[in-house]
């Protein structure tokens, strides 16, 4: 699909493909043992809780041995991505995770306002005037839509709590 | 952290919101009160909660603005933990119904209402016996007759939710006159009240708010009411009949007494001023008209119980929904 | 004719000033809502609804039918220009609409969903002026059999289509059924799937799946490209408008049946979203050029764009007329009306016909102010894609996590969206088709329950599916959707054979 070049470098396709069939299999098996859980026969009012999610883990756990032998099966060695083509994806997932985890501390402005400021300075490589401006403007402008206009409380942390917003 | 000027200017904004808060001994709130609404938008807890908002932001009760949420995960599970979860927060509340006893019963969160603070008892809503008035059943005694009749699992009683209080009603009619119903759950009261007119099933246990249209509109019939003593208003709902004139199901030998509470929580660890802010809040809406209408509109029973009234009824309620809930075995295997 | 006559009175009533500004500004704050990702029309209208109590009735409805007018309108726009559907119906707009955008063309593709709308909610509002009582009576003929009946002609209206290996389609799928599966089980009021987790209560929201999975996996694929990467050449003025409207009429056929899709859909009520999708697979069945229906097909954007604005127009009817909220905005709104004294249900045409009138008035005139709106602003979303894209990712981003945050005010949510995105990356990458994914996520509880709610009924027996005969043609016209392809090649063989 993408890499074309053959000494371009990266993780084969094939081994990936192998990973999410078997990630899908594992997600597949969490749902058999949540379905067991909730008991899965057929009562005197129908099916139980946990009937239909049965065998809806079943089904994914064997679509995903017939997607596995035909990932294992596969011979042609193209490449899932370039190692560099991965690096710009995790430069945004890093990022976007750490931005993700710090939410419940720190609020969604803070983190926003850095996120943002981060994203357009180093990624972009934009002056500091344009991305304060974008990076403070846009949170502003969150809070006097959701919080002022529509009322819709955001996650904020010490700072708000301190400026007593 | 921040220096000069925009740190001045910061603790300026500050000082500013601070001045504008009186500065009285009791407590007010300082920030936007949030309203917790364990059920779905557009349920009746969502509907009361919604009118409450509207009520302080007309008239202008409250300094903050208040905010509903609805957080109705888990038949209202999610909203409960999350109160529970923000001791020392005054600025959350929550509106609850029957699902305060019934859900942590019959899925085992770990949730009890002592884990909250209650404020008060703004009503309680009553539940009133309907059947589809192409149906002969003109009394309580014509509906037992033809549903001990009904060949065992025919005769269908809908409600709203599974295992909560629509289907606790259905299962003490049963233990009351000895039949078999088969309970059928669906999302919300509206819907039960459309699938009985397109005789779907054979009977509901709707709330009057939610039945009241299709009363009027000739297509359902009242045929008791689940309380003590007869609904209070007189005025004419449909065939020059009032909700006043529904008999009450104990005086047709149908012995089920069941209300729902309408109250308001605070978050754990609340204090004795933040309490009394938000009770004197409350009786400040209950005197508007606009409560009256809507009191009116869904014939509620308007009791109103705050302080130590309060909680001994939760403490009897509790009690009764754990004997009711065992009793049609209910209760969820972890308890 | 005194349907006219009322009619007439309504507009008299829907085009004084105070009402026609409440239009506009309902308009304006509806696009807005549907723009912003999870801020859906139903939350929208509920955080709005307690600034009308001071208004009288008809214009307080008037404001908020014209902001869920303008959150339909808007869903489509991030649809077409992010991959991010803004409201779980335009989900199916995202198939065609943003690979148009891509190869330059989002005017074309804002017109035309626009457009689309516009003429699936007249066509709606038609039908609630003419047949109201009509429509109604048939909507109380859906109990649980009928209703699963209904999912199960969308569902297998819309898979069967794909590309993909089946054993992808089908692993994708049931991930779908199984995420929809968790949390509370609404027949035995049972907690399931949930291990204890409390985060895990509420299950899995469509919207965060979809803003996870087509929203931020969409930027992380643009991202392998590297920061390079810039919208396409987008014409930006109005000129784009009329070029598009001269290519419209020739797609009538699927506008009308889209149409009548939608208007079922939104009256039995099953909901704008289910309508959508039915319409695109059928319309992806039916149509000359359905083989290239997902690279950008003008025609992909009209089909589930038409069928979802009739879906939730018509949603509003039986709202009316018999008290049951065809859509959760419509439940909304349900709640207005109660608490503004009106009771919805039968008696509401023949009571408050001032109100009825008015606020059927104002859907002619609020869909038309919103076309009017949209339309003029087609050239301004269209420049969005002009802006760098190291600019607007990060926006994006910000975005759909406040989206992601504020369907259920919780953290985890977010996080959730995060995962959501890289398995939609990965998924992608892989071959595995998303969108019955995202199908099975919205309607499998609901099937499910619509299902066991029947088997209730009928004390176990599935001869409930064929009992009458409403619902055994809606099945059956399930499997033949199901089995489109082969009845297609055996036909085909048929006529050889015979030649």
């Amino acid at each position: 699909m993408t890499a074309r070049r053959s000494d371009a470098a990266g993780p084969a396709h094939k081994a990936v493909e192998t990973g999410v069939a078997l990630l899908i299999a594992a997600f597949g098996i969490i749902v058999i043992i949540g379905s067991l859980k909730a008991g899965i026969n057929w009562g005197a009012e129908g099916p139980r809780a946990g009937f239909f999610p049965f065998y809806i883990g079943v089904s994914i756990v064997a679509a995903s041995a017939i997607n596995l032998w035909s990932a294992l099966r596969e011979t042609d060695d193209r490449l899932f991505a370039e190692w560099g083509q991965l690096r710009q994806v995790m430069s945004v997932v890093v990022p976007t995770a750490i931005y993700v985890g710090s939410m419940p501390f720190v609020g969604l402005y803070v983190a926003s306002i850095i996120f943002i400021g981060w994203f357009m300075r180093w990624l972009g490589g934009y002056r500091w005037l344009p991305t304060i401006a974008v990076a403070l403007g846009m949170p502003i402008i969150t809070y006097l839509v959701f919080e002022r206009w529509f009322l819709v409380p955001l996650p904020k942390g010490p700072i708000e709590e301190w400026l007593g917003l | 952290m921040k220096h000069s000027i925009l740190h001045v200017a910061l603790v300026a904004v500050a000082a500013l919101c601070a001045s504008g808060t009186q500065t009285s001994a009791a407590w007010e709130p300082v920030r936007p009160v949030e309203f917790i609404v364990p059920a779905g938008t557009g349920g009746g807890a969502d509907q009361m909660a919604r009118t409450i908002q509207g009520i302080v932001t007309k008239h202008n009760l409250m300094k903050q603005p208040m905010v509903v949420i609805n957080k109705a995960g888990g038949a209202g599970g999610e909203g409960f933990l999350d109160v529970k979860a923000s001791s020392n927060n005054p600025h959350k509340i929550i509106i609850t119904l029957s699902n305060l006893f019934t859900t942590p019963l019959a899925t085992g969160i770990p949730f009890n209402w002592k884990d909250l603070t209650p404020v008060a008892m703004l009503a309680l809503d009553e539940f009133v016996l309907w059947v589809n008035a192409e149906k002969p059943y003109n009394s309580v005694k014509d509906y037992v007759d033809a549903a001990k009749k009904a060949a065992p699992g025919t005769f269908k009683m809908g409600g709203t939710g599974s295992k909560q209080e629509d289907q606790i009603i259905t299962v003490g009619i049963e233990k009351a006159v000895d039949t078999k119903f088969t309970y059928i759950p669906y999302k919300g009261g509206g819907e039960v009240a459309v699938q009985l007119v397109g005789n779907h099933i054979d009977s509901t246990v709707n709330n009057p708010i939610e039945a009241v249209a299709q009363w009027r509109g000739g297509k359902l019939r009242p045929l008791c009411v689940f309380d003590a003593q007869p609904m209070a208003y007189n005025e004419a709902i449909a065939d020059g009949k009032s909700w006043h004139d529904i008999p009450t199901c104990k005086s047709q030998g149908l012995d089920m007494e069941y209300l729902m509470l309408r109250g308001i929580f605070m978050s754990p660890r609340a204090t004795k001023d933040q309490v009394e802010y938000y009770v004197d809040l409350f009786t400040k809406v209950r005197a508007t008209p606009e409560w009256q209408d809507f009191m009116k509109s869904g014939a509620f029973n308007t009791s109103f119980l705050t302080g130590a009234d309060y909680t001994k009824w939760l403490e009897t309620e509790q009690k009764r929904h754990e004997v009711l809930m065992k009793e049609a075995g209910f209760l969820s295997p972890g308890n | 004719m005194e349907e006219l006559a009322n009619l007439f009175h309504g507009f008299a009533v829907a085009l004084q000033p105070y009402n026609m500004m409440l239009m506009v500004v309902g308009i304006m704050l509806g696009v807005i809502i549907g723009v912003l990702p999870g801020l859906g029309g139903a939350n929208g209208v509920a955080i709005l609804l307690p600034l009308t109590f001071s208004m009288p009735p008809t214009s307080a409805i008037i404001m908020l039918s014209c902001i869920y007018w303008g959150a339909l309108f808007g869903g489509a726009i991030t649809s077409i220009l992010f991959n991010i559907p803004g409201e779980p119906w335009s989900v199916a707009t995202t198939f065609d609409g943003y690979p148009m955008a891509q190869q330059g063309k989002p005017g074309e593709a804002l017109t035309a969903a626009f457009t689309s709308s516009f003429v699936g909610a007249l066509f709606a509002v038609a039908m609630i002026t003419l047949v109201a009582p009509l429509v109604a009576s048939f909507a109380l003929r859906f109990g649980p059999a009928e209703k699963f009946a209904v999912y199960f002609l969308a569902f297998c209206s819309f898979v069967g289509l794909s590309k993909e290996p089946p054993f992808k389609t089908i692993a994708a799928m049931m991930i779908g059924f199984a995420l929809a599966a968790v949390g509370l089980d609404s027949i035995t009021g049972q907690l399931r799937l949930t291990f204890g987790i409390t985060e895990l209560l509420n299950g899995f929201d469509f919207l965060i799946a979809v803003i996870g999975l087509f929203g931020i996996g969409e930027i992380l694929l643009t991202m392998e490209e590297g920061l390079s990467f810039r919208g396409g050449n987008a014409k930006i003025n109005l000129r784009v408008v009329l070029q598009t409207w001269k290519e419209l009429p020739s797609y009538w056929v699927t506008s009308l049946r889209s149409c009548l899709i939608g208007c079922w859909m939104g009256v039995t009520p099953a909901g704008a979203t289910p309508a959508s999708f039915m319409s695109y697979g059928i319309a992806k069945r039916l149509a000359r050029n359905g083989k290239n229906f997902g690279k950008g097909e003008i025609e992909g954007v009209i089909a589930p764009e038409t069928a979802a604005h009739a879906a939730g127009t018509s949603a509003l009817l039986p709202m009316l007329s018999l008290g049951v909220p065809g859509s959760p905005t419509a439940a909304v709104l349900l709640g207005g009306l109660l608490i503004w004294g009106l009771q919805p249900g039968p008696m509401l045409f023949v009571e408050q016909k001032e109100f009825v009138w008015g606020l059927i008035a104002s859907m002619y005139l609020g869909n038309l102010a919103g076309l009017l709106v949209v339309l003029t602003c087609v050239p301004i979303f269209a420049a969005i894609l002009r802006v760098p894209f190291s600019i607007i990712a990060p926006l994006i981003l910000v975005l759909c996590a406040i989206g992601a945050y504020s369907v259920h005010n919780s953290t985890f949510d977010v996080m959730l969206m995060l995962v959501f995105g890289v398995l939609g990356y990965l998924l992608k990458k892989c071959n595995y088709p998303l969108a019955p994914l995202v199908l099975a996520i919205v309607l499998g509880d609901k099937a499910e329950e619509a299902f066991r709610q029947s088997l209730l009924g009928s004390q176990g027996s599935l001869s409930v599916f064929f009992s009458n005969g409403l619902v055994s043609t809606i099945m059956v016209l399930g499997l033949v959707a199901l089995f489109w392809s082969a009845i297609q090649e055996g036909y085909s063989r048929l006529r050889t054979a015979v030649a």
